[in-house]
């Protein structure tokens, strides 16, 4: 009986397992195969004769090319600010005896989680129309930033926690002036949550669709995500040797950025379990 | 160390922290705010309306809640009843289920087999929500497409997965999607039952169901609780199927998120986009606040 | 000069009185100890000195400058913390001049300095590493050595040798003893070990629950405990302390407890000055001050026999009097031939009394 149980544990297991896999192998198929299949179509086929034919098409289309440039200004300028403001923030609300400072933290939350971006994308759009910022990278950056910081400074605070008040407190004892400390103290030391923070922000814009679709859209200033979308939503068959390595290559810097986190830092972060 | 000691003074604090409040304030606080006010309006881009919007009371709501028609394909209720099945089954069952399952079999296992998998999963989180929706849209056709391939070669019948099941379709799109996080958290969540307590279990006669049931689920309750709360509130907003399929055909899966972007952006009429947008809001606001008391049962509790 | 003095300082975090009104003078040169248990606001005290705390009340003078309203580093002091704060980003060199970098003295001149106070302390072949690769004793000297490269006015040092083992422990027990000394800077540390403030410190102040219980040299603390807290923190293990009741007599004196009576008549005069006959008091002595007696005696309690422990060169004999555990010290390593019932034997020159409150009497 005990046997029994246990092989049909065993089998049940495996079963679950293949089909797992198999769930998520089987959509990514077409992804990893077409781009290097010149005869490129819907179908998953093994390409006959692989080839990056189809890559150096995208690198000629300078409207893609300049697509991905934008979704790059977009990430980098977001990045940019959200890491700076996120770490200033964090910090002060750990170490300075801000009041309120814990109702503060909480209304981050519950605000951050409620007014997200499609709840919001009326106003918002409204806002940045007013603000003459419509189909301006500016816009969009301030938007993203809005909508990221609160996350943001739960990471950085997260690891600004970490930190032991006594080196701070050595510091200043040993004639460091608040500046000084910040400097030569708390910036190496919180370096690592700021690159978490920098990479989360950069792939969360980088991928973004929603925002910077109702926000910009004349073909110089869209970014790749919707360059991507109006590729395969077009009147007409889209050209899918083009339209999928673009994808593709659309995807990679996530990927890779991915690995590089997991590989230097392990996974906890970048699962956003610490929301 | 105590608590309290003034590394920064309160108003250097006050300072950093400024640029946060003025952001928090612009685009999180005056929208919500804003939003609600436009929605007793009939403020629209263009035309008469767009200078000179005047204030029509709960005009907006009434046409959103008109029980009489509400239900129809293209209106409020018919996208309200899509968002609430896509909710239950991609957010419920799909994402947390899922997320259960593969999180419990490979409990205490390590090795290749387990990194392959999560890696798997979470390659389809991580990728941009664009390639992910043209891959589907590869993976769905109704000829090419590599889903009916495999039923064709196992002799079943093909579907038409777009046009005949498309609530269907972003269903289990949505799931695969963002199994990811849930299996992370339920992963984290049962490497905190210490396995002296499995064992003991297993000592005593327990079966692997009898175990889950009586040790594990108690145990992680309150994080099943978390997850679901924040997996439905997630879904519930996500915008993603629109690039899949565009909340067609004939609105058969116009979720709420896209209902509010095609009214508020087909004709620009904002007053009863905002109405819309406000329900979204309040909805997210149960959620969130639900989040926040159980986070705070917890503090209180352990 | 670098005289430290407190002058009624109180710290409150909310509700809590963490320090309550104490006052405090540290002589010049001095190695002070700040004693008691945890949360008795010995370390609040500290952190008050050194100006990582301000005092809700209360001034604070060093050196003759008053400082209380001075941030820690315009105030020439130096802090060893418990976790040393050695920063694991920085090299053990940069670690010990960092005081001076930001003092703006050059590189060379900092490599210089740090070199020579590494090799006063055993350390120097240590710069280039980094504070990860350092064993607890020499991250302790680590820390020590950037306390004492910018030739402060005080040291201050916090629960210092709590993290290290019992044997690291006693060789850096001597170690600051000896460094203290040669450098003659006036010190004050904070611990909850009163063997290691008892080893260390030229005085001593006894510290509870944010107030100061007594102050004074080791050898006044522990031959004249002034509250039967002092007198149960002091000593290793602590006095005995056994409830009983005064008898005055005539020209006699006693004391009455539920199973025994103690003549204690050479002390008549000064206890008839305090108390009343009758008087709830609280009899006092240290097990090395008790011995066991082979009969009754006035001078004996009755015991009964609990356990009896070897410790190397001693025995700890635990016996119970009046249903209270009473420790007594043997000097001998012959396991003593003891029955259930023993008679303690108690010199009552050796004797503290306290009231029913916990005060000195005699």
């Amino acid at each position: 009986m005990k046997l029994a149980r246990f092989i049909l544990v065993r089998v049940a297991f495996s079963l679950f397992v293949t089909l797992v896999a198999a769930f998520f192998t089987l959509p990514l198929l077409w992804l990893v195969l077409t781009p290097f299949n010149p005869r490129g179509t819907l179908a998953v086929e093994i390409p006959a004769a692989p080839t990056l034919a189809n890559f150096r098409l995208v690198f000629a289309n300078t409207f893609a090319m300049r697509a991905l440039l934008n979704s790059a200004i977009l990430g980098l300028g977001a990045m940019l600010i959200v890491t700076l403001v996120a770490t200033m923030s964090a910090y002060a609300l750990s170490r300075a005896d801000v009041p309120g400072r814990d109702f503060l933290i909480y209304a981050l939350i519950l605000f951050s989680s409620v007014v997200t971006g499609t709840a919001a994308m009326v106003p918002i759009f409204l806002l940045i129309f007013y603000l003459g910022l419509i189909d301006a990278h500016l816009g969009v950056i301030l938007v993203f930033t809005g909508g990221l910081l609160p996350t943001a400074i739960f990471i950085m605070r997260d690891f600004v926690e970490g930190l032991p008040r006594s080196y701070e407190e050595s510091a200043l004892v040993s004639g460091a002036t608040p500046r000084q400390m910040f400097k030569d103290v708390i910036l190496p030391l919180v370096r690592p949550g700021m690159v978490v923070v920098a990479i989360w922000t950069f792939v969360n814009v980088w991928g973004a669709f929603l925002i910077p679709f109702i926000l910009l859209r004349s073909p110089t200033n869209m970014p790749a995500s919707v360059a991507i979308y109006s590729f395969y939503t077009e009147a007409g068959t889209p050209i899918i040797t083009l339209t999928s390595s673009y994808a593709l290559l659309f995807a990679l810097p996530v990927l890779v950025l991915y690995l590089l986190v997991n590989w230097r830092y392990g996974f906890r972060f970048f699962g956003g379990i610490k929301r | 160390m105590t608590k309290g000691s003034l590394i920064l003074s309160r108003r250097t604090g006050f300072l950093f922290l400024l640029p946060t409040l003025a952001f928090v304030v612009f685009f999180i606080i005056g929208p919500f705010v804003w939003v609600f006010w436009l929605s007793f309006t009939n403020q629209t881009l263009t035309g008469v309306t767009a200078v000179a919007p005047r204030f029509v009371g709960l005009a907006n709501y009434l046409r959103l809640l008109d029980f009489g028609t509400w239900m129809t394909r293209g209106e409020f209720g018919n996208a309200l009843r899509n968002s609430a099945q896509f909710v239950f089954g991609s957010a419920i069952v799909g994402q947390a289920g899922l997320g259960l399952l593969i999180a419990w079999a490979f409990y205490r296992r390590r090795g290749s087999l387990r990194e392959v998998i999560y890696t798997l999963v979470i390659l389809a989180w991580i990728i941009p929500d664009v390639v992910v929706a043209f891959t589907w849209m590869a993976f769905l056709d109704r000829d090419a497409g590599t889903l009916n391939a495999v039923l064709r070669f196992l002799h079943l019948a093909s579907v038409d997965w777009l046009i005949k099941q498309p609530l269907l379709s972003i269903i289990i799109f949505n799931t695969w999607r963002g199994t990811a996080f849930s299996m992370l958290l339920f992963s984290s969540a049962l490497a905190t039952i210490p396995p002296s307590y499995l064992e003991t279990a297993e000592v005593v006669g327990a079966s692997g169901w009898q175990k889950f049931r009586d040790i594990i689920f108690p145990l992680i309750r309150n994080h099943i609780l978390t997850d679901i709360i924040l997996v439905t509130l997630w879904t519930f907003n996500t915008f993603t199927p629109f690039l899949l399929t565009g909340g067609g055909p004939t609105f058969k899966s116009e979720l709420i998120s896209i209902h509010t972007f095609r009214i508020a952006f087909q004709f620009f009429e904002f007053g009863r986009g905002g109405a819309i947008a406000v329900m979204m809001l309040l909805i997210n606001l149960a959620l969130a606040l639900t989040y926040l008391a159980i986070l705070r049962r917890k503090e209180v509790g352990t | 000069m670098a005289r430290i003095a407190l002058d009624n300082v109180s710290k409150r975090f909310g509700p809590v009185r963490a320090v309550d009104g104490v006052s405090l003078t540290i002589e010049d040169g001095e190695f002070f100890a700040l004693l008691g248990p945890s949360g008795c606001g010995k370390t609040t005290t500290l952190r008050l000195i050194a100006g990582l705390e301000k005092p809700t009340a209360g001034r604070i003078a060093v050196g003759g400058r008053d400082v209380t309203d001075l941030p820690p580093r315009d105030r020439d002091v130096a802090m060893v913390f418990q976790d040393y704060a050695l920063y694991p980003h920085m090299l053990i060199l940069d670690n010990i001049g960092y005081p001076l970098k930001v003092r703006g003295i050059p590189r060379g001149e900092i490599r210089r300095r740090v070199t020579e106070v590494a090799e006063s302390l055993k350390i120097a072949e240590l710069l280039d590493r980094r504070p990860a690769q350092l064993s607890g004793g020499q991250q302790q000297r680590a820390a020590v050595a950037r306390a004492v490269v910018y030739k402060p006015q005080v040291f201050l040092f916090d629960e210092p040798l709590s993290n290290l083992d019992a044997k690291l422990r006693l060789e850096a027990r001597s170690f600051l003893k000896h460094l203290q000394h040669e450098l003659g800077v006036t010190t004050i540390f904070v611990t909850h070990d009163q063997a290691e403030a008892v080893a260390l410190a030229d005085r001593i102040a006894v510290l509870n629950e944010g107030r100061i219980i007594q102050v004074g040299t080791p050898r006044e603390v522990y031959r004249r405990p002034l509250t039967t807290f002092v007198a149960s923190f002091i000593g290793s293990p602590p006095m005995n302390l056994i409830p009983c009741r005064l008898k005055l007599e005539g020209q006699t004196a006693r004391l009455e407890g539920k199973s025994f009576r103690l003549d204690i008549t050479s002390w008549r005069e000064p206890l008839a000055a305090k108390l009343q006959d009758g008087a709830e008091v609280i009899l006092g002595v240290r097990p090395e001050h008790l011995t066991l007696s082979p009969g009754q005696s006035p001078r004996t309690l009755p015991g009964e026999l609990y356990v009896t422990q070897p410790q190397g060169a001693e025995y700890l004999i635990i016996v119970l009097v009046d249903d209270t555990p009473v420790s007594i010290r043997l000097f001998t390593d012959e396991p003593p031939a003891l029955e259930r019932r023993v008679w303690v034997q108690v010199d009552p020159a050796r004797l503290h009394l306290y009231g029913a409150g916990g005060e000195r009497v005699i």
